[in-house]
């Protein structure tokens, strides 16, 4: 697998395929998972660290297809080639940022890293485009018995796998689903959608960052419980308020169209006016108008660009990708630039391949 | 287009639709953040682990009880309870056995549960005992050799090699049984 050649697919949490996947980006398993004969990552000695690595990655290898996955060492590579893969989901902003022996395995399609030496020895990550927890559990659950048959993880009979933090203990899953929910931001009513989901024990957190306002109105949805809970359970309590969530934004969208129809169509030609002649932009300002481009997209009011389009932008509008697609490290300013250009590129490349097809 | 509360450009563009007809407010970054979260107070926010922690340990603690309580140590990785504590994060699984008593209100605090009903390992843990008493080995070898004692250092490692071996071995008879058995 060839990191540069990465940028020029939407990976699979883009795709924008799967099920309701209009307001469904993607539905995410992840377990954590810990050796039982080696101290948690905070205690772990640089040799524990590569030893870990090293029985993971053989386990990984034995228990998997030749060529399935793709290994890399995330000590050895580079800065942009890390935030690259936190732009894509495959691994975490932690994981990039920390130090010392630790890598990541991921499968061509991009729906399955596996990240060694995070916060725990293991985390199993499965990610489908849409909503389909129920094929991710499925996914992650083999995987996790084959890698089991091989390996032996720290588990009590009380208490479950154990991991460095309590608050994963037990199953050490994270259900999660990302919603994109511009109508619900839009008419204000997010706040009281998030109140009500506390309430029921689920987090909401934003894309990119803890922040309660997400970049490009992506908002992501997950168990905050770990414990006393089965795996079936727990995929339940967050696929049972999704549906509810996609009735919300659908009526918001309806209401918008209905009461706000001359603004709304105002909001996302304006959008789609900046990004596609723009000569400097930041990443911030591309998600956010990108949002409501997507939205317009999908309510039929803007129809000079797919929604595939749409969704490979807001993935290679961000700095890392940005830079992998310019073939040169660039500082802010010259991003900007470089965004500016790409955005022009991608918007006017779409209206001249329409216009081609008509002639 | 200007942010109707300062100078800066507005990128985030909010319809309100509080008042009946939809209303549009134009804000940047920093004020739309401002105006989207107000009413947001009334949120309870999720517990953090650490504020779970010193609340619970606030309770029925005399400063010498949770003096001593910091200064206890995890004979396997050796973490104290203070460094649990200030980071949120355990040293090794026995952590979850030497603790067990502060534990059970934080976890009870957390997840309103304290017991696991999900998936098992089909494979339970051979030795689990052994296994732990691994990490404790390895520690002492590395403070071994930290302090030049090579002699110990050594006589550590063949202790750690012999249990490695059992265990492996022990491991790889009980899953080759098991899928004989199928
Ligand atoms: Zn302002
Ligand atoms: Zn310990």
């Amino acid at each position: 697998m060839d990191l540069d050649k990465l940028t020029s697919r939407s990976g699979e949490w883009l795709r924008g395929a799967g099920p309701e996947s209009d307001i469904v980006i993607s539905s995410r398993i992840r377990l954590a998972r810990n050796l039982a004969d080696y101290p948690f990552i905070s205690r772990a000695t640089e040799l524990d660290r590569a030893e870990i690595e090293k029985i993971l990655w053989e386990a990984l290898t034995a228990t998997s297809e030749p060529g399935e996955l793709f290994y890399f060492d995330v000590n050895k590579l580079g800065g942009l080639d890390r935030q690259l893969l936190v732009e894509r989901q495959l691994i975490s902003r932690e994981h990039a940022e920390s130090e010392g022996a630790r890598g990541v395995a991921i499968d061509s399609g991009e729906r399955t890293s596996l990240m060694i030496n995070e916060e725990d020895h293991l985390r199993i990550q499965v990610m489908h485009s849409g909503l389909d927890l129920e094929k991710a559990w499925q996914r992650i659950n083999d995987l996790d018995d084959r890698l089991e048959s091989k390996v032996t993880y720290a588990f009590d009979t009380r208490l479950g796998y154990l991991t460095a933090c309590p608050t994963n203990v037990g199953t050490g899953m994270r259900v999660s689903v990302m919603l994109h929910l511009p109508a619900l931001v839009l008419t204000r009513q997010i706040e009281k959608v998030f109140r009500s989901l506390h309430k029921i024990s689920l987090a909401v957190r934003g894309l990119y960052g803890e922040g309660s306002q997400a970049m490009g109105d992506f908002y992501q949805i997950s168990n905050q419980i770990t414990l006393g809970s089965t795996e079936e359970a727990l995929i339940k309590q967050v696929a049972d308020v999704v549906p509810e969530l996609i009735k919300y934004e659908r009526k918001a969208r309806d209401f918008l169209m209905k009461e706000g129809h001359e603004n709304l169509h105002d909001r996302v030609s304006r959008a789609y006016g900046i990004l596609s002649t723009a000569q400097t932009i930041s990443s911030e300002e591309t998600m956010h108008l990108l949002s409501s481009v997507r939205m317009g997209v999908q309510l039929g009011l803007l129809t000079d660009v797919a929604l595939p389009t749409v969704n490979e932008l807001f993935i290679c509008t961000q700095p890392a990708h940005l830079q992998k697609i310019s073939g040169v490290e660039l500082d802010t300013a010259d991003r900007n630039k470089a965004r500016a250009t790409l955005l022009r590129r991608y918007l006017s490349r779409h209206d001249n391949e329409t216009s081609a097809e008509h002639n | 287009m200007q942010c109707q509360e300062c100078d800066k450009t507005a990128t985030f563009h909010i319809t309100e639709l509080a008042g009946g007809k939809p209303q549009e407010v134009h804000l940047c970054e920093d004020h739309a953040r401002e105006y989207l979260s107000h009413g947001q107070e009334e949120q309870p926010a999720a517990p953090t682990l650490a504020g779970v922690l010193a609340h619970q340990l606030a309770i029925g603690q005399t400063a010498e009880d949770l003096a001593r309580l910091d200064k206890r140590t995890c004979p396997m990785c050796g973490i104290s309870f203070y460094e649990f504590r200030d980071k949120g994060r355990f040293g090794c699984p026995h952590d979850y056995v030497c603790f067990a008593d502060e534990l059970e209100a934080l976890l009870a605090n957390i997840h309103g549960e304290t017991k696991h009903v999900g998936k098992c390992p089909q494979h339970s843990a051979t030795d689990s005992a052994k296994q732990t008493e691994l990490i404790r080995l390895r520690r002492e070898m590395k403070n071994a050799i930290s302090a030049e004692n090579y002699e110990r250092a050594s006589t550590l490692r063949d202790e750690i090699r012999q249990i490695e071996a059992e265990v492996g071995e022990k491991q790889k008879t009980d899953r080759a049984g098991e899928e004989g058995g199928e």
